[in-house]
């Protein structure tokens, strides 16, 4: 018997008993449904919170003074006790050149005494440079950030947060006055929006200097840490090898820095994630069980029904194994077209999800429906097995009888 | 052309066992037609089975077109019956879900015949059993006699040399079974040979050689051409 003859004759009796195939198609399809929108919704919540991740800053590489792991291993001939080599604006401009690095924005933090007319107070001075608004995600409730100059250029200008706008200036403009902090001067040139923050810092109380201007103030030619966007996600861990190489050889190749990524938490989120989507593809895997559970009863069922049929084909000539084929592609295609409309079903599902909770994308990842689909085909096969082979075993002096 | 020598066969019946086919010993030449009858019981369907390869012997010995038979495993007996025998059944056995021409396909089909070339040859079957027209017609939209001729077509696609039929007109009218007796005889005469299990005394003497069973056992085997 040809395949091709194989397949038709299954098919036309699929076809002949329209309940029995509508059954094992919902009960297939309802399967891959669950694990198409089961992982739809591991997927959907992983997205959203990677996608927090990125608007923190995903490529973002933290480069602080100072060997904070294991000093023996990396350091020949530290001294104990040694204070770490500062960085400079040197090394700021040596990480801006990196290939994979698309930006930098050095910082230094210490505390000054403002003061505006008649108002005085101690407040947070944080130095940097253009490059950080962009870098930490800010917005601007006012004017603009930091002019676009060299790092190592100082002008006396200034951005405050919302707080420090507040106090000095409540509700009326902030913008061209000039604010005196310590010995300078310097113009207001914008106010920072609501909520931004840098490490432990809410900028809604920090007043921003070029970050020439706040060594000037502090007499301080170190910067406190540089902070490094990567081109892209993938290029983090190559860029980090690049800075930590580039900073030990202007430190005389003593490698005397510590470089964090964001990386490294949000691998360790991906994984919790995955977990939860492989555990909800689990749960969704026991429904395609029961599904081929259905499918061998339903099959058994349908031998019965023919068994009389199975005579016949013996009769003319049908060997064992035409019969086992026989049964088998019926089982796979049931389950093949039932697994592509529980993939219809399943992402119909996932859509509706979507509009409940517009923020979660809970599109299945292909891996899952792939898997679906195949799980599906394979347990019905699998589950057809002991059917098929019954029929094949039928004795065609009983089976003709239809005993 | 078909040799039985001291062909058993016992069924085991709570704990009796039933002689079916007590030491059957048969002959059947190319272009015979035999009827077989007997009570029931009597072993007639065992011994159509047993022909028809769909069942073994216990002990005896099976000799089909001068090869022994009697020991040759499922798949090798499904292509001896493929090819040499044709099988009419009393209930036709027609599939419902299948037109008149795929049920005369099904044995090509089974075979691995090219499609173009079941096809024709069916065609042809069909036309040789006066159903050319009722070809794409469904089982349920046939006749009673129209059914078995179908049936008949199927049983002869593969040109086989036995033609077994088991209570053929059974199911029929008198009239279709006229029809598809004479159908069955015409292809004898073509040098088919014809078995014809029957309860029909009628149609049992039309044949040329009758056999009796009772018990098991061979009580008459007359050839009405040697008289």
């Amino acid at each position: 018997m040809k395949p091709v003859d194989t397949v038709r004759f299954s098919f036309q009796a699929i076809q002949r008993y329209p309940l029995r195939t509508s059954m094992l198609l919902l009960a297939v399809s309802i399967g891959v449904a669950a694990v198409v929108v089961l992982t739809g919704v591991g997927e959907g919540a992983r997205r959203y919170v990677t996608g927090e991740f990125a608007a923190l800053g995903t490529h973002l590489i933290v480069v602080l003074p100072g060997k904070s792991e294991t000093a023996g291993a990396g350091g020949t001939g530290t001294i104990i006790g040694a204070t770490a080599r500062d960085l400079t604006l040197g090394d700021a401009m040596a990480v801006e050149r990196l290939a994979r690095i698309a930006q930098v924005a050095p910082i230094i933090v210490g505390s000054g005494n403002a003061s505006w007319r008649a108002r005085e107070r101690e407040i947070t001075v944080l130095g940097t440079t253009t490059e950080m608004l962009d870098v930490q995600h800010w917005r601007m409730q006012l004017g603009r950030f930091l002019p676009e100059i060299d790092m190592d250029v100082a002008t006396p200008v200034c951005v405050m947060g919302s707080v420090v706008r507040d106090e000095f200036f409540g509700n009326a403009s902030p913008i061209g006055q000039w604010l005196r902090i310590g010995d300078t001067r310097c113009r207001v040139i914008g106010v920072l929006a609501q909520g931004g923050t840098t490490g432990p810092f809410n900028t809604d109380e920090l007043v921003i200097l070029p970050i020439a201007s706040a060594q000037r103030l502090f007499n301080e030619p170190g910067v406190f840490r540089i902070l490094a966007d990567a081109t892209s996600r993938e290029a983090v861990p190559a860029a980090r090898r690049d800075i930590i190489e580039i900073i030990k050889a202007r430190h005389q190749g003593e490698e005397d820095i510590t470089v964090v990524t964001q990386d490294a938490v949000l691998s360790t989120f991906e994984s919790i994630f995955d977990m939860i989507t492989m555990g909800l593809a689990g749960i969704a895997a026991i429904s395609l069980f029961v599904a081929g559970v259905l499918i061998m009863n339903v099959m058994l069922v349908a031998v019965s029904q023919r068994t009389s049929e199975i005579g016949l084909l013996k009769a003319l000539g049908a060997t064992e194994r035409h019969i086992v084929a026989l049964f088998l592609a019926e089982a796979v295609f049931l389950s093949f077209f039932g697994a592509l409309l529980g993939l219809i079903l399943g992402n119909i599902g996932s859509s509706l999800l979507g509009t409940v909770f517009p923020i979660l994308d809970f599109t299945a990842p292909t891996w899952a429906m792939v898997a679906a689909v195949g799980v599906a085909v394979t347990s019905g096969l699998l589950f057809s097995i002991l059917p098929a082979r019954r029929a094949a075993r039928l004795d065609p002096v009983l089976a003709l009888t239809g005993r | 052309m078909i040799r039985l020598e001291k062909v058993c066969r016992d069924f085991q019946v709570g704990d009796q066992v039933v002689h079916a086919l007590d030491h059957i010993d048969l002959d059947i030449k190319p272009g015979d037609y035999i009827s077989i009858m007997g009570p029931s019981g009597s072993g007639k369907s065992t011994l159509l089975n047993i022909l028809g390869l769909l069942d073994r012997p216990n002990s005896g010995t099976y000799w089909l077109n001068d090869a022994d038979v009697s020991s040759l495993d499922d798949d090798a007996l499904a292509e001896q019956r493929q090819k040499n025998i044709g099988f009419i059944f009393q209930s036709f056995h027609l599939i419902a879900r299948l037109s008149a021409l795929e049920n005369v396909e099904l044995p090509l089909l089974l075979a691995g015949a090219p499609v173009a070339a079941r096809r024709e040859r069916a065609r042809e079957v069909l036309d040789s059993v006066g159903l050319a027209p009722r070809a794409d017609h469904r089982p349920d939209q046939l006749s009673g006699g129209e059914r078995q001729r179908v049936a008949i077509g199927r049983a002869i696609v593969m040109k086989p040399g036995l033609l077994l039929a088991d209570e053929p007109t059974g199911n029929l009218d008198s009239r279709s079974s006229e029809e598809v007796i004479d159908l069955v005889e015409q292809l004898n005469r073509g040098g088919i040979s014809l078995m014809v299990v029957t309860h029909d005394i009628d149609i049992g003497r039309r044949a040329r050689r009758h056999i009796s069973l009772r018990d098991g056992k061979v009580i008459n085997d007359e050839d009405t051409r040697s008289q």
